[in-house]
């Protein structure tokens, strides 16, 4: 705990907000990638201290918020199946699929498990050998190392009644989508730190050098959201593109090998669909076909289901950066986290739901 | 199999039951008067539950009534600095208490689960006794009913308490009570009891050294309306923790209140619980502390004799009441860098089953 005081000192954050003012000369549109970014930025009231010249807009990097309607659908008939135990991080619980969510399911009788690591899941298949226990595994590469992990204890085990649902997604596919977009209004970013922890920044210098945008790799804490601000703003005015490392005490460029070796080892890149945004080429993981047997989707009659998704809300725009929560009709009027019409009002990292807690009414 | 005849003849003699709660103890017949004479008589005797009727008859000093009431689900039974006994009594006494009511009296119904280890169930009625002593209340009345296996978590504990305000109190206690100029004292750090439970479900991955703050608070709030006379709200900061209840209490008294984030006491262990698991220690459960709001002028003798008192060491001056502007009253916490946001309540539980 004493390490993270550092990062939170206000004296340094001062120093640094007043830094950031004077380097700052023209108007930019910076995109923080992660949904922990955004609440930190919201939590903290970092976002008060900023020059007006910097318009923030908030990035797809909420795992529970693009999780397709599809995949709760999914895991709700799962959950719904006497035999079956669903295991799933918390946030999950409260995402509406199309009939309900997993809370109604909890409360209907159906076994729905909220555990800290799928290796929990694993643990919980040995306790209930006839059961078949099923891991959500939602979220991007920072949970995909644990979730590779995980199906490589069951093989060890010889389980044969854990699987995960997967619906893993990776960041550098949809900063290049959001890049792409006609809409787009990003001019620099502020990459996942926690991701880069894992994958290393080596895959965003291409990124960098095609759209021409300048990239700081960036920390979750006060002072580490103002040194990539800082980062990318002196990039920015110097006209420069690349990507600098604003987090250098938790990621190198190559990243965690033995975590991207267990990713490779496990799982494959393939299309994705994101929720609200649509499908995204080669932008999530699924399991490797000599894993088919620990992949729900193969292994238990789910193929079937297929939902198309409501447009009750602006989730994917909001999730794309192009709008803000407030600008949505239904903010915290129609939608509010107790009966959020979509998931960025669910998630401790949605952006709705960081404006609503932090912001309401102003 | 067959009986060895060595041992002496073998007589169809029931079992005695003295080690688990079976249905029979729920019965009202002889199992149910052995439980009581064996574990409830024996621990909570007092000249008006030992009456032995229907009901208490119970003197009552002048004054006004508190009353509340109050069910306890703990998960697990026994955890860190207490148990469900000890909660059981000290949630209702300092709900009685909060009206700046001197808690008296209280009942108590169990609900036990088939099975459940009449030696657990002796400790947990030890603790109440022990808590109801340390303040000075009497359990006057009582009922125990017994469901199947399964049905139940152990036990639960349901709890009413009576209380008095003195007719010398001259002003109502209240949560809408908060007025302009107010100041906000806390008596100690937050979070201590969610974390606790939390960790004594071995849910974690990882240890925490912290005991719950479960305490009686009514003989602390009898000295500080002694010292600060002017108090305008005593609130327990439980279920929803600090945030929630100050919520409450802003939307009550129509009054904002703003708190400064740096002067918030809260532990090390906490801190670090909530760091790694992605709690706000604002909104965690406390069992043993308490929100005082009263006029600037009499806070710094409160805080003087607070920080005197074993359940108020750590007391400090965490905000202010000012006027809500347009109707729509608001918490707001300054954060060390100059920035402010608002804090608004959850949508669900974050831990369930922690009282």
């Amino acid at each position: 705990m004493k390490y993270t005081e550092a990062f939170r000192d206000a004296g340094k954050v001062k120093e640094l907000a007043a830094e950031l003012h004077q380097v700052i000369k023209n108007t930019w549109v910076i995109m923080e990638i992660c949904g922990g970014q955004t609440h930190s930025f919201m939590h903290y009231g970092i976002d008060q201290l900023l020059p007006s010249q910097i318009e923030l807009v908030h990035g797809p990097g909420c795992p529970v918020c693009v999780t397709p309607l599809e995949m709760i659908d999914k895991a709700i008939a799962l959950a719904s199946n006497p035999n079956f135990i669903l295991a799933s991080f918390g946030d999950m619980l409260r995402v509406p699929g199309s009939k309900g969510d997993l809370f109604s399911v909890r409360a209907a009788g159906g076994a729905v498990k909220v555990v800290y690591s799928p290796l929990d899941a694993v643990q919980l298949a040995r306790q209930n050998p006839d059961k078949q226990v099923v891991f959500f595994a939602i979220g991007f590469e920072t949970t995909t190392p644990p979730n590779a992990l995980s199906i490589i204890q069951a093989e060890t085990l010889g389980l044969q009644n854990f699987s995960l649902l997967v619906s893993q997604v990776r960041v550098p596919q949809a900063m290049q989508a959001i890049l792409s977009s006609p809409a787009n209004r990003v001019q620099g970013f502020l990459a996942a730190g926690h991701v880069c922890a894992i994958m290393g920044y080596w895959e965003y210098p291409p990124i960098a050098a095609k759209f021409h945008v300048p990239i700081a790799v960036t920390g979750f804490e006060p002072v580490d959201l103002l040194v990539g601000l800082i980062d990318v703003v002196k990039m920015l005015e110097a006209g420069e593109t690349g990507v600098v490392n604003s987090y250098p005490r938790a990621v190198t460029e190559a990243g965690n090998i033995p975590a991207q070796a267990a990713i490779q080892r496990v799982f494959q890149p393939v299309d994705r669909t994101w929720r609200g945004i649509g499908t995204i080429p080669m932008s999530g993981f699924s399991l490797r076909p000599e894993y088919a047997l620990f992949d729900a989707e193969k292994r238990f009659d789910i193929g079937h289901i297929q939902t198309r998704e409501a447009e009750v809300c602006i989730a994917g725009k909001i999730l794309q950066g192009v709008m803000k929560p407030p600008q949505c009709m239904a903010f915290g009027k129609e939608c509010t986290p107790e009966n959020p019409l979509g998931a960025p009002m669910v998630s401790n990292e949605g952006a709705c739901s960081a404006y609503y807690r932090y912001r309401k009414g102003s | 199999m067959t009986a060895d005849i060595s041992q002496g003849p073998v007589c169809p003699v029931p079992l005695s039951h003295r080690d688990t709660i079976i249905l029979g103890h729920g019965s009202g017949g002889k199992l149910t008067h052995e439980l009581i004479r064996n574990v409830f008589s024996k621990w909570f005797s007092n000249q008006y539950l030992d009456q032995g009727d229907d009901a208490a008859r119970l003197p009552l000093p002048e004054g006004q009534l508190s009353i509340s009431t109050d069910a306890h689900v703990v998960k697990p039974l026994f955890f860190s600095g207490g148990n469900i006994g000890k909660l059981a009594v000290c949630g209702t006494v300092n709900d009685v208490a909060m009206l700046g009511a001197i808690p008296l009296y209280l009942t108590a119904s169990f609900i036990l689960e088939e099975g459940f280890a009449i030696s657990d169930l002796d400790k947990i009625v030890q603790s109440m006794a022990e808590a109801a002593k340390e303040a000075g209340i009497s359990i006057v009345a009582g009922d125990t009913k017994v469901v199947e296996k399964g049905k139940a978590d152990g036990l639960y504990i349901s709890t009413t308490g009576v209380g008095v305000i003195p007719a010398s109190r001259k002003q109502n206690i209240s949560g809408s009570a908060a007025q302009e100029g107010d100041v906000v004292l806390i008596t100690g750090s937050l979070g201590d009891h969610g974390i606790a439970i939390l960790s004594s479900r071995n849910e974690l991955a990882f240890e925490v050294t912290l005991e719950s703050d479960t305490a009686p608070l009514n003989g602390m709030i009898e000295t500080l309306l002694e010292i600060a006379p002017g108090v305008h709200v005593l609130r327990d900061p439980t279920r929803g923790g600090l945030a929630t209840t100050l919520i409450e209490i802003a939307n009550q008294s129509n009054m904002n209140i703003s708190l400064d984030e740096i002067r918030i006491p809260v532990k090390e262990p906490v801190k670090g619980a909530c760091e790694m698991l992605g709690f706000d220690p604002l909104y965690l459960a406390n069992e043993g502390k308490l929100i005082i709001i009263l006029p600037e002028y009499q806070a710094q003798r409160a805080i003087e004799m607070l920080r005197k008192h074993p359940y108020g060491k750590d007391t400090a001056m965490i905000g202010r009441v000012s006027a809500a502007k347009d109707g729509s009253p608001q918490v707001t916490l300054s954060t060390p860098y100059g920035s402010t946001r608002i804090l608004t309540m959850l949508a669900g539980e974050i831990l369930p089953r922690i009282c």
